[in-house]
């Protein structure tokens, strides 16, 4: 079903979530990160894709959502409704969207808490210097506030704490969001030596499809709720409706609202 | 001269006291945001504690010390686990209020228990005076500042250094990014819990050492409010401060204003400060970035 041949590191199978018992996000979601796959999980708002990524690492629950259906499996484990801290003790670690850094702790401190489930502070320091390392501008603001950080310090700060943790799933929720583009650059050559130099299998939520897909293996496109189109990274380049629809990349020309009509029909056939 | 100085000790004494109940104060408001009412009947558990398991059971003291804060803890935490962690996720003023509940409950049981006259026992403290120069300085006044420093430094130390301490403080900032870090909320409430009673636990033997066992003790956990508005509702080194500057107020108010306003002096700061400057002097500022 994937493009990859070994069982999958993290796969989503039918899944359902719900929203304070009524509202359903979710609805029939199936998707599978190989190890060591980059994949990115495409889709315009509201399709579903942070609730993907919550359900996945346990964070429904404060916001009263929950996995009504279906399994999600880490590492041959089912995970689905287990408590977040226990999930990030498995190995799977959410960097929020939004950076969400810590605004009173300083850049050091951020990262020791990204390091909680490691428990003792042996080879902290080592850690804290191989984050440095990848982010030398973190390194130059280690005992400031992180609240002062610009906003592209701010989710390098992020990701450090992710990095802190050794994740072997990574999920990230729109590393782009909010940066100019020789930032999205950075960050995003940062996450590709994550990848392969950590060894950590990343789950990529992003608007920025041309990005996504260029660091990207292998690619899903949610609408509504479920995947309406999935395939090998550059398969989704070449794709039409893919290029028309999330890389801007129309064959030039203004487009009539008939044809928006008809990408809407085209739309619900796929899905 | 003489006066001021020993009326300097007994302030700095008392705001140690206070300071110590406010610290427990401020660790579970960092942790959870909780406005913990209960906080001053800690205290008063602490004083009545230390006089059960020394008076009345016959322990000696350091055993008596002991004892007094694994009971405190164990309480704190059955507190916590059974009253407090059943309404995580409610709104932050059900659990408020249940802290007002809390301390009825906790001034009911000791009444019940040890009943409403003052008790008195011999103090661990030494009894005896210091001279200073001109002035004569209660032992056990002047003992009680360094101990309540040590404590309130071991905290300070806490918040900066440990893992906990760091996810207390992660917590208070943004929980749903602490929870995305695998920091166990029930965990660190339970910590934050148990040291608040550590830290009040020990301010009631102090008190139990320097004015005697009585329910009035409760009254001065009332103090804590005036103190943490003072200096600052998250601050530690806020909580040291606003202690001693109430304290301090107290005392010379009383003698050298007049008898009677020094009860009330504390809640004229309280005014000032939110009137001026509502996080207090230490207090944690919305960090906004430009």
């Amino acid at each position: 079903m994937t493009g990859a041949e070994a069982a999958p590191l993290l796969s989503l199978n039918n899944i359902e979530v719900l929203y304070d018992d009524v509202i359903l996000v979710l609805r029939g979601l199936s998707l599978e990160v190989a190890e060591g796959q980059i994949a990115a999980l495409l889709g315009s708002n509201g399709a579903g894709k942070t609730t993907t990524l919550k359900a996945t690492s346990g964070l429904l629950h404060v916001e009263d959502g929950e996995v009504s259906d279906g399994t999600i499996v880490f590492d041959g484990e089912e995970i689905q409704g287990m408590d977040a801290h226990r999930i990030v003790e498995k190995g799977v670690f959410q960097v929020l969207e939004g950076r969400r850094v810590f605004e009173h702790l300083t850049v050091r401190e951020n990262l020791l808490a990204g390091a909680y489930t490691r428990g003792t502070r042996r080879g902290l320091e080592a850690e804290t210097d191989k984050v440095y390392e990848y982010f030398p501008a973190l390194a130059e603001r280690r005992g400031q506030a992180a609240g002062y950080l610009s906003g592209g310090e701010q989710q390098m700060l992020a990701l450090g704490r992710a990095l802190m943790a050794s994740p072997r799933m990574m999920l990230l929720d729109e590393p782009s969001l909010g940066l100019a583009p020789m930032l999205v650059e950075n960050i995003f050559g940062a996450l590709r030596r994550i990848n392969r130099e950590e060894g950590a299998t990343i789950l990529l939520v992003e608007q920025n499809a041309r990005i996504a897909l260029s660091v990207a293996d292998y690619g899903y496109i949610m609408e509504g709720g479920r995947v309406v189109l999935e395939g090998d990274a550059e398969e989704l380049r070449a794709n039409e409706d893919v290029k028309e629809f999330y890389l801007g990349l129309g064959d030039g020309g203004r487009r009539s609202y008939r044809d928006v009509k008809h990408y809407r029909r085209r739309k619900r056939w796929l899905s | 001269m003489d006066i001021f100085l020993q009326l300097t000790v007994s302030g700095l004494s008392t705001g140690m006291i206070y300071a110590l109940a406010a610290a427990g104060f401020v660790v579970i408001y960092k942790a959870s945001d909780v406005i913990n009412f209960a906080q001053g009947d800690l205290l008063l558990l602490g004083t009545y504690l230390i006089f059960l398991s020394v008076a009345q059971v016959g322990l000696p003291w350091s055993l008596g010390v002991a004892v007094t804060l694994l009971l405190a803890v164990a309480v704190a935490l059955a507190v916590e686990r059974l009253v407090l962690r059943p309404l995580v996720g409610e709104p932050i003023i059900s659990m408020i209020m249940v802290t007002i509940g809390l301390s009825s409950v906790l001034r009911g049981v000791t009444g019940a228990i040890w009943g409403p006259n003052p008790r008195s026992f011999d103090s661990f403290l030494p009894a005896g005076d210091i001279v200073l120069g001109p002035a004569t300085l209660s032992t056990a006044r002047l003992l009680s500042i360094p101990i309540a420093l040590a404590v309130l430094a071991g905290l300070g130390l806490f918040f900066r250094h440990t893992r906990d301490g760091i996810a207390m403080r992660a917590i208070a900032d943004d929980q749903q990014a602490a929870l995305s870090m695998g920091i166990s909320i029930p965990r660190v409430f339970g910590v934050a819990w148990g040291l608040a009673a550590v830290s009040a636990a020990i301010g009631g033997i102090m008190l139990a050492g320097i004015v005697g066992v009585s329910p009035n003790v409760a009254s001065i956990g009332l103090r804590v409010f005036p103190v943490v508005i003072l200096g600052g509702l998250d601050s530690i080194a806020g909580a040291v401060i606003g202690g001693a500057v109430i304290g301090l107020l107290e005392v010379y108010v009383g003698f050298y204003v007049g008898h009677g306003l020094n009860l009330v002096v504390p809640y004229v700061v309280l005014v000032l400060v939110l009137m001026v400057r509502p996080y207090g002097l230490f207090g944690k500022e919305i960090i906004e970035r430009v």
